[in-house]
């Protein structure tokens, strides 16, 4: 079964490099170094995000709530900083990831005290926390000359050829396959995922680790909050509207199954790349505006056809039965 | 003495109380906009208010969806017939798909009139365009040509969606006027859909693929500034240039980053102020705008009505290093 999974990422690795070289054939200089090294530093933040989104798939939840996170974080901490320009860079991003673990959690605790759905919980948290970014502001911009000089350059800071944006989302990705592969927590979230029952009889308390995996998803989509504010120099409410179905796919694309369980840090990387890989693909090889949504979908879509085909050849649980009746719950 | 105060502040208090239930009868005016949280809105609203203290007697209801759809625009809509306000005036998300439901506030008396975006003819009584479409288009061609060299190069605009109705009439109007403009050459329209990453990317993407384009037009003000980013980013501070439609707030540090000259926009506190005057005096009674016709709007003047039911309110305004500071503080 590894020597599969293993397989699937090569697969889109090359799927991945075979895009890269056909849409350089349309735009000179798509594959040239510096032209990769932008791809990779834009999609950082899907990046980030899309390992969030892996952990609670993995445990057979989804969250929804990881853009509106964004959102309200990076409005906070924007906000916090054109206030008090003077506070320590360091202190606004543990602040950021705090904020988003408390979102999070409470994301969290809903899903696992009160055993609410999680697309029903984190749908309801979803409109909650966008709505509170705009209680917050006032719906008031925050625009780059009110936030101050190293809150807006460090994630741009080159490091080694690349930005510290990149080194950010390269530093996350070690830890989130340290964490999944490594760790207690990571081994509990495939067993959650993958096989409650057997996961409980395995002493692994399910609902806590439900917890933890949104938790670790929220603090992830706060810290993405500051990175992004910081990216685009602006935060109002409307930031990343949508772009938690980016995460989702992502983690489709990427072989993760939504029916939890299934899935790896290189397929979340690889997903989110797919999809960086695109967007930035289409604004320069000239295809009409009007088509291009439709293309970013009719992608996605064989992407979750070809992941549908793939697992059903797997055919990864035993007891039928009561996986099916898991998987409707 | 401390008492006295109380006690004063106590009567004020009633008296605010009564006066207000003596004006239950205010007029209700809706603002409707294409999206709440937006500045240039919010600067709207702040006009609207102001109109609203020189009329006496009206009450502003500032509302719209939290994102630039129709449908929320739709809802909103119906929400503001049950209220059962005097007038509503939109800018729009979509000229058609807002008529159906303001043709049924128009049966119930409620006065519709439109601002900023139109709405299809059947949907209002009349529009009134922050300026006109011409003079919008010139500007946009007149702030790209001021950034080159000469007057003479390639340009491309940066658009929101491909659906919105004023970005699609300045684009056709700049396109139009542009044999007025010799030496300037417009290569290619793009639409980063007025969100700031796909703007950005946008602007990235007309960075490496058209390389001869020196000028970004933007008259959109999430593009222009995600398009000032981008050149940023890319170290190509005057080398490329971005200019067009933004607010002075949103665009200070463009403007002193250098990614941007000079940059235009109408006075949306005056826009606001206008159109909650022209709504006050229809629902009123003593204007019909007609075309042809003339209302007074206050401070701005008599706002005439021409063909189609559609007014201009004035010049869009330049703004630079000059002025930039002093206007970034108001909106």
């Amino acid at each position: 079964m590894k020597k599969l999974f293993k397989h699937r990422e090569i697969l889109l690795v090359v799927i991945i490099a075979i895009m890269i070289a056909g849409f350089a054939t349309r735009a000179q200089g798509f594959a040239a170094p510096g032209n990769l090294a932008n791809i990779f530093n834009d999609t950082s933040i899907l990046i980030i995000l899309a390992l969030g989104q892996m952990t609670v798939i993995l445990t057979k939840s989804i969250d929804l709530s990881v853009a509106a996170n964004l959102a309200f974080t990076g409005m906070a901490v924007a906000m916090t900083d054109a206030a008090y320009p003077g506070l320590p860079l360091v202190l606004l991003v543990v602040m950021a990831i705090g904020i988003g673990a408390f979102l999070g959690a409470i994301n969290g605790y809903l899903v696992w005290a009160l055993q609410i759905p999680s697309i029903v919980v984190t749908l309801g948290t979803l409109t909650i926390y966008r709505g509170m970014a705009f209680v917050l502001s006032g719906g008031a911009w925050v625009n780059a000359h009110q936030m101050t000089p190293t809150f807006l350059n460090i994630p741009r800071m080159p490091l080694l050829g690349l930005p510290m944006l990149s080194w950010i989302a390269v530093a996350i990705v070690i830890g989130g396959w340290f964490v999944m592969n490594r760790l207690p927590f990571g081994r509990a979230t495939y067993a959650s995922g993958g096989n409650p029952t057997a996961a409980v009889y395995a002493g692994i308390d399910v609902g806590r680790t439900l917890f933890f995996a949104f938790v670790l998803s929220g603090a992830l989509a706060g810290l993405c909050g500051y990175l992004w504010v910081s990216r685009y120099a602006v935060a109002y409410v409307d930031v990343a509207i949508g772009f938690e179905l980016d995460t989702v796919a992502a983690c489709v694309i990427g072989g993760i199954s939504i029916a939890g369980g299934i899935g790896s840090v290189a397929g979340a990387v690889l997903g989110a790349l797919f999809l960086g890989v695109i967007k930035n693909a289409l604004p320069v090889i000239g295809i009409s505006p009007f088509a291009q949504m439709a293309i970013s979908g009719i992608v996605i879509i064989l992407a979750v056809v070809f992941n549908a085909r793939a697992e059903r050849r797997v055919g990864r649980i035993i007891l039928r039965n009561r996986a099916a009746v898991e998987v409707q719950a | 003495m401390k008492l006295a105060r109380k006690l004063m502040i106590g009567v004020a208090l009633a008296v605010v109380a009564m006066t207000n239930a003596a004006n239950a009868k205010d007029m209700k005016i809706a603002l409707v906009v294409k999206s709440l949280g937006n500045g240039f809105f919010e600067a709207a609203n702040k006009g609207a208010q102001e109109a609203a203290k020189d009329l006496g007697g009206v009450q502003i209801i500032y509302t719209g969806p939290t994102t630039t759809t129709a449908e929320g625009q739709i809802e909103v809509i119906n929400s503001l017939i049950a209220q059962g306000v005097d007038a509503i005036a939109i800018s729009a998300n979509d000229p058609d798909a807002v008529v159906p439901a303001l043709k049924k506030a128009a049966q119930r008396g409620i006065k519709v009139i439109s601002w900023d975006s139109a709405v299809a003819k059947e949907g209002r009584i009349m529009h009134l365009n922050p300026s006109s479409n011409e003079l919008i288009g010139k500007m946009c061609l007149t702030l790209a040509k001021d950034h080159l060299e000469g007057g003479k190069g390639d340009f491309a605009i940066l658009s929101a969606t491909t659906t919105s109705t004023n970005q699609n009439t300045w684009i056709a109007e700049m396109k139009k006027q542009l044999k007025d403009f010799p030496g300037l050459n417009l290569v290619t329209t793009v639409y980063g859909d007025d969100l700031a990453d796909k703007s950005y990317r946008e602007a990235q993407g007309l960075l490496t693929s058209q390389p001869n384009v020196k000028v970004i037009v933007a008259p959109t003000t999430v593009g222009v500034l995600a398009a000032s980013q981008a050149v940023k980013d890319a170290g190509k501070i005057g080398q490329v240039y971005v200019t067009g439609l933004g607010l002075p707030s949103e665009m200070a540090g463009a403007i002193k980053s250098g990614a941007t000259k000079e940059f235009a926009i109408w006075n949306p506190i005056d826009l606001g102020y206008t159109a909650t005057q022209i709504a006050y005096h229809i629902a009123k009674g003593d204007a019909d705008g007609k075309p042809g016709s003339g209302i007074k709007a206050g401070r701005m003047g008599l706002i005439k009505i021409g063909e189609n039911g559609e007014a201009a309110m004035a010049d869009p305004f330049v703004y630079d290093a000059k002025n930039i500071d002093q206007f970034s503080k108001i909106f």
